[in-house]
């Protein structure tokens, strides 16, 4: 049996390497298109000051973007390093998309990047800017597929468990593609990406607008931001409410947490603004409810009814149990492949296989069964409320906080006074954090709210990692943490300085704070 | 759809393919940096040294990250076994790598003469690590690696980090750092001038002449003293991939079985070594670009020497033979190789037009004018 610490270190080790990822990737996947947006009016208008911006403001992607490939490449070898058994189980359906990726869309996006700092002089202002939309497309490609890999772990469609190979093996690779969760999950991340780019082109201008420093640059910028944050922010609110929409049981059980429904209401179910849930007694001690709103939200109807934690629970139990006929026909199976009856008896059990592995978390021969373990292990299937009820509100509240700042900047834009109201600035500089906070608790609700599996349904967590020692588990988080603690030191310490000196940095003599060579 | 043997025949090709395109690509830029504290004496002669790949790291390290892609889809319990068992070396490969895109990019962001050293540093780590393990882990594919499967197939690898430094593995980690850095020296010839030129060229004498004894030593290293693994049930190409379906014994000269039935194989080693020699000719006279070929036909040649005598065989376990990885055992299903293999032929052709394009636009010479017009933008 795997050790509890094992996997609970594999799950810190991967949490923490994907999280801190996820500090660069949405401002890489937002900025890029900013930086065509601006290129695209210098090459319509001629005019340098917005060749200036497409440079300064890249000069400041590019700091973000080092850190963005660094911490990338871990995450590309840790599956293999640290989710051995995942690996071995998934990678006929998981490993695909990580590879085409790679050749479709990271070449791209990387071999574009140095013709993007370094082509100025050598190619038209054509040429690069098409230069600079081959990078945005190839950046947003990427998260693609690597959406549509992260959506196959939510909704595994597309492919079978063969006991022959004892994996799972692709059947169908456009419904693994199509995947309405990877696709919902696409457009609902990459316009997340795009709020952080605009949220932080906002701040910085806003934070010259109050020096009143470099105005015309800084108010061109802010105007940008103003419009492109106002029309993601939208994209984020709508398309995120679709993707609490798309149907399947990983969703439905995350659904159930993130709301604290324990019981399954009478059609329309009420939504619960706030409530203190009480995980023993799985009841909320507290609750303010608004009639309808979750049931129109859930089921885009007022007579369908959504599932809560106890029902899930007790379809769940059933599954378990026919689970446990699966793996011991499995078992069988791989003793001798031409056992007629335990096949049948797979195949009849095959859908509930995952279930069953769930008890191995706490016996490996299922012998030792007693209904307490069993019960524990339903118990399992739901992830704990409270984080789920309350990283979830924190998002939807930035959210929301962040359209109020956008719809607001979009208007003083468009009335063209925003220079002029420096509670609007300071409003916009102190917000700077809001999209990086909203990303990580998304990110927080989707993955913690899949446990207890890595795929739903099919494979439980406790039985996808590596058998490496906790020392070796360790040493290597230590090592992760503290490079990425001076990575990140660097990395703030390089964009605070640029971003201060602004566009003087690039030494046109154009801007105040002119570099010196 | 092709036949499920023959995708896993040219799966294991396109393995390799990926594997010489990592070696040549970013092979060259790793040179590079290995070079970088020695060619450049300066601070301006190391920027023009680190300009010459400036525009170019990124898209080659995708190359790399690319190969770990091929290798999830197409060999997945590769894959898991060999990124596991090995889990230290392949941390200190990642850690090494770390160096490299915040060396590049941030090292001439500050003026700061420590902080500029610091950072050379760095890209020599990154430069000089990951080839270094790559040898070492190729030297100990060749002896048998320490893992098992139970029945539900989950590994177990039972050797430690230090047991995979022994001498053989050693050497090949010589040899492969060699030709990286005797690559990015032909390299480095080809796009400079003058003294960091003439020091390129000093040091594609040295890494030149010391891969060529490297990789003789190692070959003779296998004929005497490393015995071979041979598959000893019938194969089944077509048959569905389980490792321990098989049975294999380990035997003396094995490695060289392939040499032995298919004589043309042994133009591999022999283009290893001429290449080597012609790189060198032709940087002396003064064609670097067409050097620049003959070393990447030598990587061709270092690297199929490797795959050919290795075949079929992917990854052997000394524990438990039979659990061997082979071609024909630990790939993935049928569809899926089919399917990979399409957006390989697809995108392949697409990333090296685009490759060759961005390289043409930054041809020519880096100099010591260049660096000082574009202070604010260049490395």
């Amino acid at each position: 049996m795997v050790s509890e610490q094992l996997v609970d270190l594999s799950r810190l080790q991967f949490a923490a390497t994907a999280l801190y990822h996820f500090l660069f990737v949405p401002l890489t996947i937002g900025m890029v298109w900013m930086l065509v947006i601006m290129e695209s009016v210098y090459v319509m208008t001629g005019k340098p000051l917005y060749k200036d911006m497409t440079r300064f403001w890249g000069k400041l992607f590019g700091i973000n973007f080092a850190l963005g490939v660094t911490t990338g490449i871990t995450l590309e070898f840790q599956f293999g390093t640290n989710w051995a058994y995942y690996s071995h189980y998934v990678g006929d359906i998981f490993g695909a998309p990580l590879a085409i990726e790679g050749l479709m869309a990271f070449f791209l996006e990387s071999t574009m990047i140095g013709l993007f700092f370094f082509g100025w002089d050598r190619l038209s202002r054509r040429q690069h800017l098409l230069v600079t939309v081959l990078m945005a497309v190839g950046t947003n490609l990427s998260a693609l597929w690597i959406l549509i890999a992260n959506g196959w772990m939510q909704n595994p469609v597309g492919a079978e468990f063969s006991y022959v190979t004892m994996r799972m093996e692709m059947t169908d690779f456009w419904a693994v593609v199509f995947n309405p969760d990877a696709q919902a999950k696409f457009v609902h991340t990459v316009s997340a990406g795009y709020v952080t780019g605009a949220m932080f082109v906002l701040s910085i201008s806003s934070w010259y607008l109050l020096r009143r420093r470099d105005v015309e640059f800084a108010k061109r910028s802010f105007g940008i931001a103003a419009a492109f944050g106002f029309a993601s922010v939208c994209s984020v609110i709508v398309l995120g409410d679709e993707s609490g929409y798309t149907v399947g049981e990983a969703q439905q059980t995350k659904l159930a947490a993130m709301e604290a429904m324990w019981e399954t209401e009478p059609a329309p179910a009420p939504f619960n603004l706030i409530a203190i849930p009480n995980e023993a007694e799985m009841k909320n001690d507290f609750a303010i409810e608004i009639p309808w709103v979750m049931g129109i939200i859930g089921t885009r109807s007022l007579d369908k009814q959504i599932p809560g934690i106890k029902e899930i629970k007790a379809k769940n139990r059933e599954r378990i149990v026919s689970g446990i006929e699966a793996v011991t026909a499995l078992d069988a199976l791989r003793r001798d492949q031409n056992d007629e009856a335990a096949r049948r008896e797979f195949e009849e059990h095959k859908a509930d296989l995952g279930f069953g592995l769930l008890l191995k978390k706490y016996v490996s021969h299922f012998d030792q069964l007693t209904p307490e373990i069993i019960e524990k292990a339903v118990n399992d299937t739901v992830p704990r409320v409270a984080p789920m009820f309350w990283s979830f509100r924190l998002m939807v509240a930035l959210g929301f906080a962040m359209l109020l700042l956008f719809g607001l900047a979009l208007w003083h834009s468009v009335k063209g006074d925003f220079a002029d109201k420096p509670w609007l600035l300071r409003a916009a500089l102190y917000s700077l954090p809001m999209p990086w906070i909203a990303c990580e608790v998304g990110w927080f609700v989707a993955e913690y709210g899949r446990q207890p599996w890595t795929i739903y349904g099919v494979l439980p967590t406790h039985l996808s990692v590596s058998t490496l020692s906790v020392e070796s588990l360790y040493g290597s988080l230590a090592g992760f943490v503290g490079f990425y603690t001076v990575l990140l030191v660097v990395e703030m310490y390089l964009m605070i300085k640029f971003a201060k000196q602004g566009p003087g940095s690039l030494g046109t003599g154009r801007y105040a704070n002119e570099a010196h060579a | 759809m092709l036949d499920y043997e023959s995708l896993k025949l040219i799966w294991w090709l396109l393995v390799g393919v990926l594997l010489v395109g990592f070696a040549i690509m970013d092979g060259h830029d790793m040179g590079v940096g290995t070079l970088l504290p020695f060619v450049g004496k300066d601070d301006t002669e190391r920027r023009v040294v680190i300009n010459t790949v400036g525009p170019h790291w990124d898209g080659n390290q995708v190359w790399f990250i690319t190969g770990g892609g091929a290798i999830f889809a197409a060999w997945p319990l590769v894959y898991a076994t060999a990124f596991s068992g090995f889990y230290w070396a392949m941390l200190a490969v990642l850690w090494a790598l770390f160096f490299r895109p915040v060396g590049f990019d941030y090292r001439s962001k500050i003026s700061n003469p420590t902080w500029r050293k610091t950072w050379d540093w760095g890209l020599f780590i990154g430069g000089a690590v990951p080839p270094l393990i790559f040898g070492v882990a190729f030297g100990n594919l060749f002896q048998g690696v320490p893992f098992s499967f139970d029945d539900h197939l989950v590994s177990t690898y039972s050797g430690s980090f230090w047991a995979l430094l022994n001498p053989f593995a050693l050497l090949c980690g010589v040899v492969s750092t060699a030709m990286i850095t005797f690559h990015g020296a032909i390299y480095l010839v080809h796009r400079t001038q003058g003294e960091i030129q003439w020091r390129a060229l000093r040091a594609a004498g040295f890494f030149g002449g010391l891969m060529v004894l490297s990789f003789v030593a190692a070959g003779v290293w296998l004929w005497m003293g490393i015995p071979g693994y041979v598959i000893q049930s019938a194969v089944e190409g077509g048959a569905l991939p389980n490792p321990l379906a098989k049975t294999v014994v380990r035997e003396a000269g094995a490695w060289f079985a392939n040499y032995r039935a298919y004589p043309a194989t042994l133009l591999l080693p022999a283009l290893g070594i001429v290449g080597v020699f012609a790189a060198q000719a032709l940087a002396r006279s003064g064609r670097s670009m067409a050097a620049f070929w003959a070393s990447a036909l030598a990587i061709v040649g270092v690297i199929g020497t490797a795959g050919a005598a290795l075949f079929p065989f992917i990854m052997p376990s000394s524990l438990d033979p039979r659990a061997s990885l082979t071609v024909w055992d630990s790939v993935s299903s049928r569809l899926t190789l089919n399917i990979m293999l399409w957006a390989t032929l697809i995108f392949m052709p697409i990333i090296i037009l685009y490759t060759s394009w961005a390289y043409r636009v930054m041809g020519g010479k880096v100099t010591a004018a260049y660096v000082r017009e574009n202070s604010h933008s260049a490395y």
